[in-house]
């Protein structure tokens, strides 16, 4: 399969272009939502039992979007007996529209299968990176930092004395953060999250901070079975060293005793 | 087994549970305060030939010395005879309580075991001290004389002291007392500068001098036997990593940390050559040993309890005391393989910060004693019969004993004036005095440097 690296070759260059050429142009608006797939497709006997199927539209649009800009895949095609686009994308109707958020410039190949053999076609999306100067991006995400939709968005795990067991509240509130870990790593795809683990100020100093970095590895292996990668949670104990109460009393011994969410780097 | 033996083994089991609920025990009694054997020490004022403004810091320094060490009683300066030998030369065998026969010293009211007494001079430009120590029981002066030692320094007080100090050391070696205290200093943390950073001082709280300038949170010292190197652990580089730092220099000494989200809680060997430590790099916190840098590290315990605090034994390097659950934290031992595991504490409350006695038969550490959550008190406990002593009392949290090179002092950290503070106290609990009053200051260590 040469013919997608080859292709690529020539957007490649255009797009180095672009960028050198300062990519002043206003990122392109992108499409309005693509409509749903029809409801019915050709009945596949109405295709001609031996023809070859027929790929009559493959298209990106638009072809050029900045990182974090979605496109639009688009496809006609006709007489296959399956249709598959790679990337992941997998087996789709034989007429239909898929949006896409390219990390990078990708070149989508789509295969119509026929009795007579596969039909292929290809497609490119370029996909350009900003300068680190350019204008700021005020809509990107316009829900907030990182920091600050970690600080709202995440809600801290309670833990009982001497234990890093995930307690019943602890594990409702985990289940919600698992959610809203899933926005915010899709709004910042490039984040990561640090699990914290705190004590209360009873127990050895030492101790706690063994104690602490069980219960953010707790936190961390619930927060991972509720599917968030573990590549995007660090844990870190600080055992009783950073409070966030101080006094005496069992209400802010329970307040100490939790994982808390930080913003990575 | 006969029935016999089972009653006797029976009574033998109730005794030792018995004898534990009482927290008492003879050998550890007689460990802490040797109250029964202590000598009465009657120390004269020393004279200089001449004027020698410098007399009064000697005297008051060899006097707090002597105190200080807790070897002995020493006799009240009011009972004394108003004469007093300053040479060997000057005793007789006999005296009409003038001062200058030893029985005018062994008998009532003065009742001292041994005479401290001496002269100073200035010898061509430098203070001499003539310092003897004699027994005050033998008739014959020449069979009491147990220390005659000259002792030099410069003229002036910082001379007069530290021929004070030397002196004082000397008669203490003479009662068995090992590894004076003389230039050991005390490494602890300190947030006076804004951040908890390791700090040292010289052990009677003088010196206060700040090691590291992280500007992060550094806890946890331990003090390389040599008093050369101070590993700790801190989070300089985010998560809980060890660090060292040549005491002198105060550079940073290389140590390499394995992959993990903590490495924390070092302990040098007896030898200085290797650090075990705490390390969550298999999951949960365990005990690690490695090379002083860091290198060859392996793994020690494969218990599935949150382990620190690996503490070796001077006098037997592969033995090894820890910090563990499960269950509270407990104070265990294990060979230094990771075998043998046992429990020292007796499951009560929380233990922690064992720290080893130079002779390696006692430890200090801070128990909760199955009283309140935190409530933290300074124990020593002998680790052949498990019997322990109690040195505070409810005053504050009192955590991290550890000994000084004299194995007759120890200090700690109290919260028994609000803020954490050092404190050095002796082994029975007596002569308890601040040493830090500036910001919070915790975790103390003693080093022989």
């Amino acid at each position: 399969m040469n013919m997608p690296t080859r292709s690529l070759l020539p957007t490649l260059g255009l797009a180095m272009l672009l960028f050198a050429a300062g990519c002043s142009k206003k990122a392109p608006i992108p499409p309005p939502p693509p409509a749903p797939a029809p409801a019915s497709q050709a009945p596949a006997s109405s295709a001609p039992a031996a023809g070859r199927a027929t790929i009559s539209e493959f298209s990106v649009e638009p072809s050029s979007v900045e990182r974090g800009q979605s496109a639009i895949l688009r496809w006609t095609v006709t007489g296959a007996t399956d249709v598959v686009i790679d990337h992941g994308i997998g087996t789709v109707p034989a007429t239909g529209t898929r949006s896409l958020v390219p990390a990078e410039t990708t070149t989508y190949t789509i295969t119509a299968n026929s009795a007579a053999g596969p039909a292929t076609r290809t497609a490119t999306v370029t996909v350009t990176t900003p300068q680190p100067p350019a204008q700021p991006r005020p809509a990107a995400n316009p829900r907030g930092t990182l920091e600050s939709r970690v600080l709202s968005d995440l809600k801290d795990a309670y833990f009982d004395y001497d234990s890093n067991n995930i307690r019943d509240d602890a594990r409702a509130a985990l289940q919600a953060d698992a959610d809203a870990l899933k926005k915010i790593f899709a709004d910042f795809p490039a984040a990561t999250v640090a699990l914290e683990g705190h004590c209360d100020e009873r127990g050895s100093a030492e101790y706690n901070l063994g104690l602490g970095d069980r219960r953010a590895s707790s936190a961390r292996d619930f927060l991972v079975s509720q599917g968030i990668p573990a590549d995007k949670l660090k844990t870190i104990s600080y055992g009783k060293e950073r409070p966030t109460c101080t006094d005496a009393t069992e209400d802010c011994y329970q307040k100490n005793r939790r994982a808390h969410f930080a913003a990575g780097q | 087994m006969t029935p016999k033996r089972k009653i006797s083994l029976l009574l033998a089991v109730t005794a030792a549970l018995s004898g534990a609920a009482l927290l008492l025990g003879q050998d550890i009694r007689d460990f802490i305060t040797k109250n029964a054997g202590k000598p009465a020490l009657a120390v004269v004022e020393f004279r200089g030939s001449g004027s020698q403004p410098q007399m009064a810091a000697f005297n008051s320094t060899l006097f707090s010395d002597l105190e200080n060490s807790g070897l002995f009683e020493l006799r009240p300066r009011s009972s004394y005879p108003l004469d007093n030998p300053q040479r060997p030369e000057d005793l007789r065998p006999a005296d009409n309580n003038q001062g200058f026969a030893l029985a005018d010293w062994a008998g009532a009211p003065v009742n001292a075991s041994h005479l401290v007494f001496g002269y100073t001079a200035a010898q061509n430009g430098v203070l001499a001290v003539y310092g003897y120590l004699d027994e005050t029981r033998p008739s014959n002066p020449q069979a009491a004389q147990l220390l005659g030692q000259r002792y030099v320094g410069t003229l002036d007080d910082a001379g007069a002291i530290r021929a004070a100090h030397q002196y004082a050391a000397d008669i203490i070696s003479k009662f068995g007392g090992s590894g004076s205290l003389l230039g050991s200093r005390i490494y602890f943390v300190s947030d006076r500068s804004g951040s908890s950073e390791i700090w040292a001082m010289d052990w009677d709280g003088t010196n206060q001098t700040q090691l590291t300038t992280l500007k992060s949170t550094s806890i946890m010292p331990a003090i390389s036997p040599d008093g050369s190197r101070i590993a700790f652990t801190t989070f300089a580089k985010g998560t809980p990593g060890i660090m060292i730092v040549d005491t002198e220099t105060k550079r940073v000494v290389p140590f390499y940390n394995q992959q993990a989200s903590m490495n924390a809680t070092p302990g040098f060997t007896p030898d200085g050559k290797q650090i075990f430590y705490s390390s969550t790099a298999s999951g949960t916190a365990q005990i690690y040993a490695a090379q002083v840098n860091g290198q060859d590290f392996r793994r020690i315990s494969h218990r599935e309890a949150i382990e620190v605090e690996p503490k070796i034994n001077p006098k037997n390097p592969s033995m090894m005391l820890f910090v563990a659950g499960p269950g509270h934290q407990q104070i265990y031992q294990m060979s230094t393989e990771g075998i043998g595991v046992e429990r020292v504490t007796n499951g009560e409350g929380e233990a922690s910060n064992p720290a080893w006695h130079p002779d390696g038969q006692h430890l200090a550490f801070s128990w909760t004693s199955g009283i309140a959550k935190g409530d933290f008190n300074v124990f020593v406990m002998d680790i052949g019969s498990r019997q322990y002593v109690q040195l505070t009392h409810g005053e504050g949290r009192n955590e991290n004993p550890t000994w000084g090179p004299d194995g007759r002092h120890l200090v700690f950290a109290s919260t028994r004036t609000g803020k954490s503070q050092i404190y050095t106290m002796l082994a029975d609990g007596s002569q308890v005095k601040q040493l830090t009053t500036q910001g919070v200051n915790r975790f103390p260590v003693w080093g022989v440097k």
